[in-house]
């Protein structure tokens, strides 16, 4: 379909861009870059912080001037408003520039003065303009309306002093998760971000996804920073510190140190959290191929016995409680494996434990994470702690990994790269393509088909019909004859969508369409999740992805049943059998339970 | 009343403007209209409605119809009432209180008598360039 | 004891002043005389609006009309009219002579009106359908469904020069075409009685007291558009409005002059009632589509506009209740009749609900290009209590303050905007020298800061500033430079708000710093507010060389501000004086003043 072009002219230059195009894009095709604050390429045009402002060049008014373009006293959004063809557009003068100004002096002077103490100093999207506009002293008395923080979810914090209102929070809450746990509560200056009726968002339909922390421009929405925690076991002489770290954290860590997105970091990670004195260092790619055979095999025998279909993923703690609270007709379809960090957890308490001859007691457990979810997963409910103690102590994500880093003076740019330690270190590139969309489905199809087929290997290793970023992917997979349909969708927003549709199947009796869906909550799957690098976009999350596809492909290993450390946990531990296979000690391990819950529960 | 086709409505809107034109409605030749918008009723129209309403029972007069309408405008001098009686000028009177309804129904309908100091007066159609 | 016949007397200033008393004294005398004081009465009336030719006298029942009576020509009209009922014709009103269209006007509060919007109000009963129906309702519905086409509807409506009433003034005919011209399909006729603007009833009374037309209106407007759904938007401050709109509703419904095939033409169209709850913002027109919805009331940028992308993303029309009261009666009598009202750019007229410091406070309706002296002066009586004139104020909290050099501009959408205000919904309040311009601007932002959304920064942070800065110079701690960093503001808010309420907001501010700057000032350097209103600004003295010393006003005083011994002068402590003023009252010397 050919897209309509049209042209126009930002400060006197000829551009030429898609029918559609906001006049702020035609600048940027221009090169010219207009400020913005409040809006994010992710959402809808807010259009509520004034600060893109420009001026459009209309034909005077004056008879004399003979319908000369002259420019207009009125401002408009460069935003939100739509380049026409033969549009004028002046992008600055001294008019604009101070009214801008004026705005974000205004928005300042609401603002705590607390940079050197924010988490956001130095990522700060306001911060920045302050710079870029030089603002050095501002005409405009201070006051800054204080509401109390929100620490009621172990994942993020709400933090109103610092908000400014600019509404993507509510707006990705709403459109693009489809969760409505933030919205603007109260009017005017008395607006506060957050759930309906004011109540504390682990009592609203919050999922802890952490999206909002991730598009907020400032500090007032960020992760609850356990870091502390961390210090302090590493600090304890009686504790054996293992650590693990997830798939996606690889491809963005590097971003605090300058380095591009996707730039893959692995040894320098594992190198780091040794010199931040951990004891051993593990791989969360190892359970994932862990993941895989305890999925795989359950996938094989409900597809076999054609029961409790179609199986879902649920590796994703946010989506499993988005299902708990809107979907809970579908808990029996989830898959009862839990989440590779939980597996790895659990294995790191019983199987590592008594490899090594330490009393769990003693072991901690940190899981770096790009996640603000998995800190809830943790003491979810008992089966979180199926090693006796809470399989895992502490989950971190990538930014608050960063920031442990530099406070313990590693210079992460010049570090050498190191290995992981043994038993749960190694993995398959299966395991780690679960960090994006897509990545869990295929590490599945690529094992299924081997253990339905006997084959070595499926004809091509790389599953393309599940990669990329449409919202919702579908296909039909050919296990030799055997047709296995499947849908893969991220971004919570896509994914009712597919609900509604077996749930139809279900009302009109017929078999569902799909056999196996895979959900990740975040877009762009894992490696856009709540705790990576603020400042994400579809260009970032593509670099990422590029990079996890990468690390498969460096892989000699590919598909998960081939993990030799994998092989060997079974052989040794667990008595050669996955859950779906009748193996009791796989099954208390490695499997939890779903359940239904309020999508407000108060708490009296 | 059934749903109207054009023949009807504008046979009912001739009638209606006949029996206007004759004060025709079921031999009431006086007519009382009290303005009853929200700064009239909270100004007490309705007690003065209710006023009016006892005074022309007490008198026993058959022949005149009381009736509401919207602000007036003489916001200033709320309750406004308007008296229209046949032969005498048609005024509008404005504060009239409980009491003043009383000695209007007695003085203006009965006594055929002005109450001078209550005169505000009436935008008669003669007066305004009406639409 | 019945009067027969009634002598009106015009008690109108001019009249007075050219021997009008004199005129109704020696009727008494001839009537007494005559021996007709039971049959007639003599009644002073307000002024009849032909002042050229006073004194004026009216006989009814006759309705004959006497000018340039003098008390000499008394007892001829009482022998010859009075007792023997022949007209004494040298003193008659000859058309011939008027140099102007006589308007029996008895009073000038309706002398300079013209009702079109408010035709029916105060005549009609709103609670009966069929008196609407005499009086020309339903008339144009006629006209419209059965010998009109869509395309013809908004011709006539564009042709009128109609301009909306809600405050912006935009051509009505060419909203209802915009959206007319949108591919068919579901579109919405949408009437704004949200009426916001504190102050202002106009809409409020036209609902009370002429609901029907509006029905009309929206019926003829869904018409002309394509529209087969209405939505009034009204505020739930309004019960009787609301509970007169459902009698209404009700009532055409059951003749069949709305919701399905109306009178049989094959056109249906219906109206549901929507209900505000107390936010200004949703008289902004895309925050109240927001509001229908069941969204959060808070604007969308403009474009794309209502007319293409509305409620629910179909072409909508948002009218004012003002507006709508025009169309039946456009319809009725024409665009030609109508484009002749009013000035060049600004046709028809304008209800405003004349309130604050005038004599005669109400409702009226002016022709488009009345002056502000004709308004205030004229109809409404002048200043009472003797004061003076000091400012009006337009539009509301997004208005300005007009004060007097202005006095003659003529009201239209263009004269208000030059000068620094806006027609707005029709608010026009008077102001005396008792009223302090901060303290007006004050209260204005005072409002503007509780409705503000929210959304956008410029209203939200930059209201509240400059309601800060305005509390400041009431207070007495006002600055210079406070005067330089609310014009930074007042820009800003004005260029880069989302909406109207914001861009608007601070016009009050720009208009008084235009126009009463010294004003300002003296709050500022002397510390004065000239009105007497700012507390914190006025000072209460004890004169020393009237104080007794009785010490009445230190007991009377509930904040022991007063000290002094027995007959020695006392003194008051401005620090410790809450300006109540009971020293004052009570001081039996008049030795304490404040100023």
């Amino acid at each position: 379909m050919d897209t309509e072009m049209i042209t126009l002219e930002i400060n006197g230059k000829t551009v030429e861009v898609p029918k559609g195009t906001s006049i702020l894009n035609a600048a940027k095709a221009a090169h010219i870059k207009i400020p913005t604050l409040c809006y994010h390429p992710d959402l809808k045009a807010g259009a509520s912080c004034g600060i893109c402002v420009v001026r459009q060049l209309v034909p005077s008014r004056n008879p004399a001037d003979n319908g000369k373009l002259v420019p207009s006293p009125k401002l408009l959004r460069a935003c939100c408003t739509e380049a026409t063809p033969g549009m004028h557009i002046l992008t600055h003068d001294p008019d604009i520039v101070q009214v801008r100004k004026t705005v974000l002096e205004l928005i300042l002077a609401n603002h705590p003065n607390d940079c050197l103490q924010c988490p956001r100093s130095g990522r700060c999207e306001l911060q920045s303009l302050a710079a870029d506009f030089g603002i050095r002293e501002n005409p405009f008395p201070k006051e800054v309306l204080h509401h109390e923080p929100d620490t009621s979810t172990p994942s993020i914090v709400l933090y109103p002093d610092k908000c400014i209102k600019c509404g993507r929070c509510a707006e990705v809450c709403q459109e693009m998760q489809n969760v409505w746990a933030l919205e603007f509560i109260g009017r005017g200056e008395k607006t506060v971000m957050q759930p309906a009726a004011g109540v504390p968002l682990a009592e609203s339909p919050c999922i802890k996804c952490g999206q909002c922390s991730a598009h907020c421009p400032v500090g007032a929405i960020y992760e609850n920073d356990e870091t502390a925690k961390v210090w302090s076991a590493l600090q304890d002489p009686e504790k054996t510190c293992l650590v693990q770290i997830a798939p996606a954290v690889r491809v963005a860590v590097g971003e605090a140190f300058g380095m591009k997105p996707g730039e893959l970091t692995t040894g320098k990670i594992y190198a780091a959290l040794r010199m931040i004195g951990f004891d051993k260092v593990f791989d969360t790619n190892f359970s994932a191929d862990v993941t895989i055979m305890e999925e795989g095999t359950e996938f094989i025998k409900r597809f076999t016995e054609q029961k409790d279909l179609p199986l879902l993923t649920s590796c994703c703690p946010a989506w499993t409680d988005w299902m708990e609270k809107y979907a809970p007709d579908f808990t029996e379809n989830f898959s009862s494996a839990k989440s590779p960090q939980q597996m790895l957890s659990a294995l790191c308490k019983s199987y590592w434990a008594e490899k090594n001859g330490v009393d769990p007691k003693n072991i901690h457990v940190t899981s770096i994470m790009p996640c603000t979810a998995k800190k809830y997963e943790i003491s979810r409910d008992e089966n979180m702690s199926a090693s006796g103690y809470q399989d895992t102590d502490v989950v971190l994500t990538t930014r608050e990994l960063a920031r442990m880093i530099k406070a313990a003076g590693i210079d992460f740019n010049d570090l050498p790269e190191e290995k992981a330690d043994d038993l749960l270190g190694a993995y398959t590139g299966a395991g780690t393509i679960f960090g994006v969309t897509g990545g869990v489905m295929e590490a599945a199809l690529r094992t299924a088909y081997c253990l339905i087929t006997g084959e070595a290997q499926p004809p091509s290793i790389d599953f393309q019909a599940v990669r990329g970023m449409d919202g919702v992917k579908v296909a039909t997979i050919d296990i030799k004859g055997t047709k296995v349909n499947i849908a893969v969708a991220h971004q919570m927003g896509n994914v009712e969508k597919i609900i509604n549709e077996i749930r139809e199947d279900r009302k009109n009796g017929v078999k569902p369409r799909y056999d196996f869906i895979e959900v990740m909550a975040c877009r762009g799957g894992c490696i856009g999740g709540g705790g990576q690098p603020c400042l994400a976009t579809d260009e970032v999350r593509a670099q990422r992805t590029a990079g996890i596809y990468t690390d498969d492909e460096k892989c000699t290993l590919r598909m998960s049943h081939l993990n030799p450390e994998v092989t060997a946990l079974y052989k040794d531990y667990l008595d050669g059998k996955t859950g779906a296979q009748g193996g009791e000690k796989a099954h208390h391990l490695l499997h939890t339970k779903y359940q239904k819950r309020d999508v407000y529960h108060f708490e009296a | 009343m059934a749903k109207l086709t054009l023949a009807d409505l504008r046979k009912m809107r001739e009638e209606k403007q006949k029996a206007m034109e004759m004060r025709d409605a079921s031999n009431k030749d006086v007519q009382v209209i009290v303005g009853m918008g929200t700064c009239g009723i909270a100004a007490g129209a309705k007690d003065t409605f209710t006023a009016l309403v006892n005074a022309i029972n007490d008198k026993g007069l058959t022949n005149v119809l009381i009736r509401q309408t919207g602000c007036m405008g003489l916001c200033h001098s709320e309750p406004t009432v308007e008296v229209v009686v046949p032969g005498m000028p048609t005024v509008i009177y404005g504060n009239v209180d409980a009491a003043t309804a009383k000695s209007l129904v007695e003085k203006h309908i009965v006594g055929h008598q002005l109450i001078d100091d209550k005169i505000l007066d009436r935008p008669s159609i003669d007066i305004i360039k009406n639409a | 004891m019945a009067y027969e016949s009634y002598v009106l007397v015009c008690g109108g200033t001019a009249c007075c002043s050219s021997g009008g008393s004199a005129v109704v004294e020696a009727f008494k005398k001839e009537l007494e005389a005559a021996g007709l004081k039971d049959k007639v009465q003599v009644v002073v009336t307000g002024c009849l609006g032909f002042c050229e030719q006073g004194p004026i006298v009216k006989i009814l029942p006759q309705g004959t009309f006497y000018v340039q009576v003098k008390a000499e020509d008394v007892k001829e009209i009482v022998a010859e009219h009075l007792v023997k009922g022949r007209v004494v014709q040298r003193l008659c009103y000859d058309p011939a002579q008027a140099k102007k269209l006589v308007a029996e006007a008895n009073i000038p509060f309706y002398q300079k009106q013209y009702r079109i919007v408010l035709r029916n109000c105060g005549i009609i009963d709103p609670e009966k359908i069929e008196d609407y129906i005499a009086r020309d309702g339903y008339k144009a519905i006629e006209k419209v469904l059965f010998e009109m086409t869509p395309e013809q509807v908004v011709e006539e409506i564009l042709k009128s020069g109609l301009r909306g009433r809600g405050g912006a003034g935009f051509p009505t005919g060419m909203k209802w075409k915009f959206a007319q011209q949108q591919p068919k399909g579901q579109k919405y006729m949408v009437c704004n009685a949200d009426e916001g603007d504190p102050g202002a009833y106009m809409d409020r009374s036209t609902l009370e007291g002429d609901p029907h037309s509006i029905l009309e209106a929206m019926t003829i407007a869904g018409y002309a558009i394509g529209a087969s759904k209405g939505f009034i938007y009204i505020r739930a401050e309004y019960p009787l409005a609301i509970e007169r709109l459902q009698i209404a509703i009700k009532q055409a419904h059951e003749l069949g002059l709305l919701g399905d095939d109306i009178l049989g033409s094959g056109f249906s169209f219906d109206i549901e009632l929507r209900f505000g709850a107390g936010a200004f913002v949703c008289g902004e027109e895309t925050a109240l589509l927001q509001s229908i919805e069941g969204n959060r009331g808070m604007p969308r940028p403009r474009p794309p506009f209502p007319a293409v992308k509305g409620l629910w993303e179909r072409p909508t029309v948002i009218n004012n209740v003002e507006t709508l009261a025009n169309i039946p009666v456009i319809i009725n009598k024409g665009a030609d009749w109508f484009n002749k009202i009013g000035t060049a750019t600004t046709k028809g007229t304008k209800v405003f609900a004349l309130t604050g410091k005038v004599n005669n406070s109400g409702l009226i309706e002016v022709p488009m290009g009345t002056t502000l002296r004709e308004i205030i002066f004229d109809i409404g009586g002048g200043i009472r209590g003797g004061h003076q004139f000091k400012a009006a104020q337009t539009g509301g909290p997004s208005g300005g303050i007009i004060p007097p050099q202005f006095l003659d501009t003529p009201i239209d959408y263009e004269s208000l905007a030059k000068i620094g205000s806006i027609m707005g919904s029709g608010g026009l309040i008077v102001m005396d020298e008792t009223d302090c311009v901060v303290d007006v601007a004050r209260f204005y932002l005072d409002f503007t800061v509780d409705e503000s959304c929210g959304k956008c920064a410029p209203c939200r942070i930059g209201g509240r500033k400059l309601l800060n800065y305005l509390n400041k110079i009431t207070d007495g701690r006002g600055t210079e430079q406070d005067i330089k960093d609310m014009q930074a503001i007042c820009d800003a808010m004005n260029k880069a708000s989302l909406c109207g309420l914001g861009q608007t907001a601070s016009n009050p501010v720009r208009s008084t710093l235009r126009y009463f700057m010294d004003e300002y000032m003296e709050h500022i350097k002397d510390k004065k507010c000239r009105a007497g209103k700012c507390s914190k600004l006025i000072l209460y003295k004890i004169d020393p060389a009237k104080c007794k010393g009785c010490t009445l006003c230190a007991r009377k005083c509930p904040a022991n501000a007063i000290t002094g011994t027995v007959k020695q002068p006392h003194v008051i402590d401005p620090a410790k004086c809450i300006k109540c003023g009971q020293c004052e009252l009570n001081c039996k010397f008049g030795a304490i003043s404040h100023g």
